[in-house]
């Protein structure tokens, strides 16, 4: 059994990701709709920045968000007298997480839009229904799958997330240390290798969870399933 | 009343058409790639045109010198589709009812009961469209475009993608609709059976340009008909290589997958890639391999197709080997010989049929 301290670093591992994805799902799903059906000037530029923290190093995206979301940083300090804080807050690791993930999700979700025919979208039209609607009755529902894989997705990158995290709020007990970073801390103190080993299980444990919860969601919500 | 006048520019390919036309059915015929869709996407709204007029009643759609261009969705344009394009996602009630919601503020042009015993949809209303058979997409399509109340129904070759029972099905429904519903209809086909039997008007479409527009009977007997359509020069193109020359007799053999082609002399060597085209006109079907007989090309085949159920005319396609031949018959030959498909035949090609246009350099 876990004990009170690890079920708080769980809890808060999955706070973390959990707010990071449902914060940026929005982003993710309108940034793939607009790369899957609309052109425009600079595109392959947006489309190389979305992808961005995919390749650089997680550190330097962390102190990115240090220079901008800093309490002295130009967006931070915009933020604070609205009472955003991010700095060594645990919403720093959220958005840390966030960002982190986002070309994950963007990227599966443009795929499964990329899937959808927009002829099915050009029907709806034609039929009646003004652009958002078919966005939401058509492209939405039939891109699902793909929307429920790539919040997965960013959401196990969120659980694993490192780098971009110590880097931008620190590794601070009961506000930042998520499970990498408690398991990167054990790891450091001498005799603490089974306290360590113990939040590894858990990791796998609360991965393989998330796998199967999203499994179980494409196959409930599978577009023209057999049901006569 | 439809008045169409656009101009489209689609990379190199240049749409110039005008034409209007006031029948209940109105066909834009043409060969595929001529610029029928295009110009009914236009209609719809789904294409722009560079310039240029539409309007189906009073009711002007699009109009570049007044910088009118209604959007898709508020046309009140149906749009069949040649492969339906169904929701997966939504039961046959759902998607009759997306179009019918949406324009509920419209005066019901026809009620969904009527749709849906015109259309004989009562039993499948439950299904999703991944099980249903083709033709009852297409019925389920039409449905779910007359419940959206248009003023005016585009059909882009509603039948193509159906076999010959399920036309034939189709067909008679879509006659219905024009004889109790009264709703203008353009109908898109490159198959000339379906055109006589439903069309009261056709325009000829051929390279983006309207090249005849009237009553069917007038524009099926003008002569741009034979020369844009080419529907008397049906038939298949054949890969073929030089294999020798008969010098004795003045001929060529061309060799095929299938077989040898014995053909006029061809001036190529041995070993050369030559194209040869042959007719659909040229070739006859015998069920047994025919002696005594001046034909020089006789090839077993195997039918794959009859295609033209309606009219006098058949074509036959043929696979010779791994190669597609066609063979243009009267349907009454057909009956008699019983073709289907799958039946072995054999292929009777005149060997002078294939002249020195037929055949060209690959």
């Amino acid at each position: 059994m876990p004990t009170r301290d690890e079920l708080e670093i769980v809890l808060l591992s999955l706070k973390v990701a959990f707010w990071g994805v449902a914060w940026s799902l929005p982003v993710a799903v309108a940034t793939a709709f607009v790369l899957a059906r609309k052109r425009f000037p600079g595109k392959t530029l947006f489309d190389a920045a979305v992808h961005l923290p995919l390749v650089l190093p997680p550190v330097v995206v962390g102190f990115a968000l240090l220079v901008l979301f800093g309490r002295q940083g130009p967006i931070g300090r915009l933020l604070e007298p609205l009472g955003i804080v991010f700095a060594f807050r645990w919403t720093g690791a959220a958005l840390a997480a966030a960002i982190m993930g986002f070309p994950l999700m963007v990227r599966a979700i443009r795929l499964a839009i990329d899937a959808v025919d927009a002829r099915l979208e050009t029907a709806a039209r034609t039929l009646g229904a003004r652009a958002w609607r078919v966005f939401f009755t058509i492209t939405l529902p039939l891109a699902w799958p793909g929307v429920v894989t790539g919040a997965l997705l960013a959401f196990a990158r969120a659980l694993g997330e490192f780098g971009a995290t110590v880097t931008f709020v620190s590794n601070i007990p009961g506000e930042t240390q998520t499970l990498p970073l408690a398991i990167y801390t054990f790891t450091q103190s001498p005799g603490q290798d089974a306290q360590a080993l113990h939040l590894s299980l858990l990791s796998v444990a609360l991965s393989l969870g998330a796998l199967a919860l999203s499994e179980w969601l494409v196959r409930r919500e599978r577009p023209g399933s057999n049901d006569d | 009343m439809i008045e169409v006048d656009i101009a489209i520019r689609r990379g190199s390919f240049a749409i110039e058409a005008a034409f209007t036309a006031d029948a209940p059915i109105v066909a834009l015929f043409g060969r595929s790639g001529a610029g029928k869709s295009t110009i009914v996407n236009a209609i719809a709204g789904i294409t722009r045109p560079a310039r240029g007029r539409i309007a189906v009643g009073n009711e002007v759609l699009f109009d570049s010198a007044r910088g009118i261009d209604v959007a898709p969705e508020s046309r009140r344009v149906g749009y069949v589709f040649q492969d339906a394009l169904l929701f997966p996602h939504m039961t046959v009630a759902a998607n009759l009812a997306y179009g019918a919601r949406l324009s509920a503020h419209v005066g019901r042009f026809v009620d969904r009961d009527h749709v849906v015993s015109l259309l004989d949809l009562g039993r499948i209303l439950d299904r999703r469209p991944a099980n249903l058979s083709g033709g009852e997409k297409q019925r389920v399509a039409i449905g779910r475009a007359l419940l959206a109340n248009p003023r005016l129904l585009l059909m882009d070759e509603p039948l193509a993608s159906l076999d010959a029972p399920r036309k034939a099905e189709i067909l008679a429904y879509i006659e219905l609709l024009r004889d109790e519903l009264g709703l203008p209809i353009v109908y898109v086909s490159h198959a000339l059976e379906e055109v006589t039997r439903l069309a009261d008007a056709m325009v000829l479409i051929a390279d983006g340009r309207v090249v005849a527009q009237g009553g069917v009977a007038e524009v099926l007997a003008g002569h741009e008909m034979q020369a844009h359509t080419g529907r008397f020069e049906a038939g298949a193109v054949v890969e073929t290589r030089v294999a020798r020359h008969d010098e004795r007799f003045g001929l060529t053999l061309l060799a095929f997958d299938g077989g040898e082609l014995v053909v006029p002399n061809v001036d190529a060597l041995p070993g050369e890639p030559v194209r040869a085209r042959i007719r659909a006109r040229d070739v006859s079907i015998a069920l047994s391999r025919p002696s005594g007989i001046s034909i020089q090309n006789v090839f077993a085949a195997e039918v794959v197709s009859l295609s033209g159920e309606f009219g006098a005319i058949v074509d036959v396609r043929l696979r010779v080997g791994a190669t597609p031949i066609v063979a243009r018959i009267t349907r009454k030959a057909a009956q008699e010989l019983a073709l289907a498909p799958g039946a072995r035949v054999h292929a009777l090609v005149k060997a002078v049929s294939i002249d020195r246009r037929s055949v060209g350099f690959a």
